[in-house]
C-alpha cells in the first residue's frame, strides 16, 4: 500500500510538449513511473520522445484519460493557464472514471483562479487536487516506482515512513534526513507553499493513518495561515502514529513574503512560534532544526515501539 | 504588490464604489490648487505611503530628525492649514507603527472634500486560504485596527464567504448590512457598494482591499473614506496597468532587482549572508543561523533551476549589503544539479573577489562532482556536508555571536 497513487500508477501529463513538462516527462519515465502520454491542445496525434520510450500527445485530457485508462495527471502548464488545465483534468476523471488525482507543480497561478479551481475540483468528490506550486507526489517501489513531480527520485527509498510537506527542497532534505537512519518512504508528498491550494495537512494524516505501509510521519509547515494548527489538532484527536514536526521560517519578519506567496506573517498570525506550540500541545515530536528530523525520527520509532 | 490610497480610490471611483473628490498633489502649490478646485471648506490633507496607521502617526524632518508634525492624516478648515499641512507633510518622514523606525519618505499628498460623518466602519476583503474563498469583513468599530476588535469586542466583527461558483449573492450583503445596524437607504446604499466592491476585487486581482473607515453619511450614503488596496503579483501578467500604479520609492531596490534576475530576496538585519534554492528550504537555513547563535542577513532562494548568471547576481546582491560578514551557501539539488551550483560560486567568487568567508553545502542531484570541483578550486571555500555544521561553521567563521 502507499497513499494516493500506487507505484504503477498510470501517469499522463498536462504540457508535455513544453520545455518544463517534456524534460520532467523524461526523468519520470526514467525513474520507472508508468507515463503513458501527455496533452497539449493543437498537438493531438503527436509523439514525444521520453528517452526511454515514445509516448503519445492527445489534444484534450478526455482524450488520453479514455485512451489510456490514467489514474493520474501531472500540470506544468504555464500560469495562465493552469487553473483551467486543473478544470479539464477534474472534469475528464469525473466523467470519465469518477475517480483521479490531479497534481499540479506550477508555480504562479493567480490566487483568484486557484480559489475557482479549488471549488471546481470540490464539486467533484472522487478527485483529488495536489499543489499548486508544489515538487508532487512520489511512491518509492521496489524497483522503480511512481514519481509524479520535480523532486530527484535516486534520493528516494520504499518505506515505512510518510512524508508531507509545503516546502519542495525542504521536502528533499526531510528525505534525506529519513534515510540517514536507514528509513525509506512510503508515499511522500508536497502540498505546496499557494496561499490557496487542493489536498492540505489533514487530508494527508488522515491517507497516512489508513495506510498500512506507513508507521511514522514526517509533516514539514511553514509560516503563513494556521493549516498546520489546525492539523495539530485533529492529529491529536486522529492520528495513532508518531509524527516528527518541523516549521521553515522561525526568523522571518512579520509583513513580509518570503518566496513562497502563502509565507507572510500578517497582523501577528502564522510565526512558526505559534506553530511549533501547536505541534508541542498535540504530542508531535519537534525537531526545531532539519538536521535533527533523522534524530527526532529515530527517537519518535523507539518510543513507539518499532525500532 | 500594494499600491497608494489615491490610486486605490480612483479604481473605486471609475467602478462606481462611492469616494469623496480628491486630487493627488505631490507639491504644496498643487494641494493649494486642489483646495481651491475642490470647494470644499474642509478638507483632508493626508499623507499617502503604503503602511497604514498614518493618522496616529509623526512626520520628522530627514536631515535633523526632528519632530515636524503630529499625525500624517490633517483636517484643514482652511488655505493656510492647508499650506502647513502640505508644508510638513511633503518630503518629510512619516513613522507610523507599520512603518518601522525608520519610516517612509512621503512624495504624495492626497487631498479630499470633507463630508457629513454619522457613522465610521471598518470593511475588508481578502482571500481566506483556510475557506479557500472570498471573505467580507465588517465591523460597526469604524477608525480602529481590525486586530484590536478581534482581541476587545470579537462579536462587532461579522464576516460573509463568497461562494466562487454563484458570486456575491444580495442576501448576504443584505444580511451584513443588517448586522452592521444599517437600515432603509444606507442598507440599500451598503449593498450597492459592496457589490461594486466585489467587481472591483474580482477584475483588478486583489489580494486585500481594506477601508477603514468606510462611513455612513448624514443623508444615508455609504463612502469609502479609505483606501487601502493590494494586488495578488501572482496575477501581473493579465494588468498590464500595474506598471503605472507601481511606486518605486515603496519598495526595496535590491529585491525589486532580485525579482527581475528571478530571485526572491528579502533583507534582514543580521551579517551572514545565505544563497539557498527553495523557499522553505531557505526559511530553514536562517532558523538554523540562529539556532547556531548567528544573526541571517537575508532570505534568498534562487529557485529550481538557477544558472550560473543567476548565481552571481544572487551573490552580487548578497554582498550589496555592508553588514554581510560571511555568507552559507545551502544547495540541495533537485532539477538543478549540484556540479553546476559549484561552477556557478567559483564563477561567481572570482568575478566578485570575494573577501568574506564562504560555506558552501550540497547535497543531492550530482553531489560528488560538486564537492570534487569546489575542493579543487584554490579559492577560500569552506565545504559543509549538512545544514547544522554548515551553520555551525560560518557562525565560528565570522567570530560566533556578536
Amino acid at each position: 500500500m502507499s497513499v494516493w497513487i500506487n507505484e504503477d500508477a498510470k501517469v499522463i501529463v498536462q504540457g508535455i510538449t513544453g520545455r518544463q513538462g517534456h524534460f520532467h516527462a523524461t526523468k519520470m519515465a526514467e525513474y520507472g513511473t508508468d507515463l503513458v502520454g501527455g496533452c497539449t491542445p493543437g498537438k493531438g496525434g503527436q509523439t514525444v520522445d521520453l528517452g526511454v520510450r515514445e509516448v503519445p500527445v492527445w489534444d484534450s485530457v478526455e482524450d488520453a484519460i479514455k485512451t489510456t485508462d490514467a489514474d493520474a495527471s501531472v500540470v506544468y502548464v504555464p500560469p495562465p493557464f493552469a487553473a483551467g488545465a486543473i478544470m479539464e483534468a477534474a472534469e475528464a476523471f469525473d466523467r470519465i472514471k469518477g475517480e483521479g488525482v490531479i497534481i499540479c507543480i506550477t508555480e504562479g497561478i493567480p490566487t483568484l483562479d486557484m480559489v475557482k479551481a479549488v471549488a471546481y475540483v470540490d464539486d467533484r468528490p472522487g478527485i483529488r487536487l495536489i499543489g499548486p506550486n508544489c515538487p508532487g507526489i512520489i511512491t518509492p517501489g521496489d524497483i522503480g516506482g511512481a514519481k509524479i513531480g520535480i523532486m530527484p527520485g535516486h534520493i528516494h527509498a520504499k518505506g515505512r515512513i510518510g512524508i508531507v510537506s509545503k516546502s519542495g527542497t525542504l521536502t528533499y532534505e526531510a528525505v534525506a534526513q529519513t534515510m540517514s537512519i536507514n528509513e525509506g518512504q512510503s508515499t511522500c508528498i508536497g502540498i505546496g507553499g499557494d496561499p490557496v491550494n487542493g489536498t492540505g495537512f489533514i487530508d494527508c494524516l488522515a491517507a497516512f493513518q489508513a495506510d498500512p505501509q506507513t508507521e511514522a510521519i514526517v509533516m514539514i509547515g511553514e509560516i503563513g495561515g494556521s493549516a498546520e494548527e489546525e492539523a495539530a489538532a485533529w492529529a491529536k484527536e486522529n492520528v495513532t502514529k508518531p509524527i516528527i514536526g518541523f516549521v521553515a521560517g522561525a526568523t522571518a519578519p512579520p509583513g513580509k513574503r518570503m518566496g513562497h506567496a502563502g509565507a507572510i506573517i500578517s497582523g501577528g498570525k502564522g510565526t512558526a512560534a505559534e506553530k511549533f506550540a501547536a505541534f508541542e500541545r498535540a504530542g508531535i515530536y519537534v525537531a526545531r532544526d532539519p538536521s535533527e528530523i533523522g534524530a527526532v525520527l529515530k527517537t519518535a520509532l523507539e518510543e513507539a515501539g518499532l525500532l | 504588490m500594494n499600491i497608494h490610497e489615491y490610486q486605490g480610490k480612483q479604481l473605486f471611483r471609475d467602478a462606481g464604489v462611492p469616494v469623496l473628490d480628491g486630487v493627488h498633489c505631490t507639491t504644496v502649490e498643487e494641494a493649494l490648487a486642489a483646495y481651491d478646485n475642490l470647494g470644499s471648506k474642509v478638507v483632508a490633507v493626508k499623507s499617502q505611503i503604503h503602511a497604514g496607521g498614518r493618522g496616529k502617526g509623526n512626520l520628522y524632518c530627514p536631515e535633523t530628525g526632528e519632530l515636524q508634525m503630529e499625525g500624517g492624516v490633517k483636517i484643514a478648515f482652511s488655505r493656510e492649514e492647508v499650506e502647513t499641512y502640505a508644508t510638513n507633510i511633503l518630503g518629510h518622514i512619516l513613522i507610523t507603527k507599520q512603518t518601522g523606525e525608520e519610516g517612509k519618505l512621503v512624495h504624495n499628498l492626497y487631498v479630499e472634500s470633507g463630508c457629513d460623518i454619522a457613522h465610521e466602519y471598518y470593511l475588508a476583503m481578502l482571500v481566506d486560504r483556510e475557506a479557500k474563498s472570498i471573505l467580507i469583513m465588517a465591523s460597526t468599530e469604524g477608525g480602529m485596527d481590525i486586530e484590536e476588535v478581534a482581541e476587545s469586542n470579537p462579536e462587532a466583527i461579522h464576516k460573509i464567504w463568497i461562494d466562487p461558483n454563484s458570486g456575491l449573492l444580495p442576501f448576504q450583503s443584505r444580511n451584513l448590512g443588517t448586522a452592521l445596524g444599517l437600515e432603509g437607504g444606507a442598507l440599500k446604499s451598503f449593498t450597492k457598494m459592496l457589490s461594486k466592491l466585489h467587481s472591483v476585487f474580482i477584475a483588478n486581482d486583489c489580494a486585500m482591499v481594506e477601508i477603514n473607515p468606510l462611513v455612513k453619511t448624514g443623508d444615508d450614503g455609504i463612502i469609502a473614506l479609505d483606501a487601502k488596496v493590494g494586488f495578488d503579483s501572482n496575477a501581473e501578467f493579465r494588468h498590464k496597468d500595474w506598471d503605472d500604479m507601481r511606486d518605486m520609492g515603496e519598495e526595496d531596490e535590491a529585491e525589486i532587482r532580485a525579482s527581475e534576475a528571478g530571485l526572491s530576496y528579502v533583507k534582514l538585519d543580521g551579517n551572514i549572508g545565505c544563497l539557498v534554492n527553495g523557499a522553505g528550504l531557505a526559511m530553514a537555513t536562517m532558523d538554523v543561523i540562529k539556532l547556531k547563535g548567528g544573526d541571517p542577513a537575508n532570505f534568498l532562494d534562487v529557485g529550481g533551476g538557477a544558472n550560473e548568471e543567476q548565481v552571481t547576481t544572487a551573490f552580487s546582491i548578497i554582498l550589496e549589503d555592508p553588514n554581510v560578514k560571511g555568507i552559507l551557501v545551502n544547495i540541495f539539488g533537485g532539477i538543478m544539479r549540484c556540479d553546476i551550483i559549484a561552477r556557478g560560486v567559483i564563477a561567481a567568487v572570482e568575478n566578485l573577489g570575494l573577501e568574506v568567508p564562504l560555506v558552501v553545502r550540497l547535497a543531492g542531484t550530482n553531489v560528488d562532482e560538486g564537492k570534487a570541483i569546489l575542493a579543487e578550486s584554490t579559492l577560500n571555500i569552506h565545504p559543509a556536508d549538512d545544514l547544522a555544521s554548515g551553520a555551525q561553521r560560518i557562525v565560528e567563521l565570522i567570530g560566533g555571536d556578536q
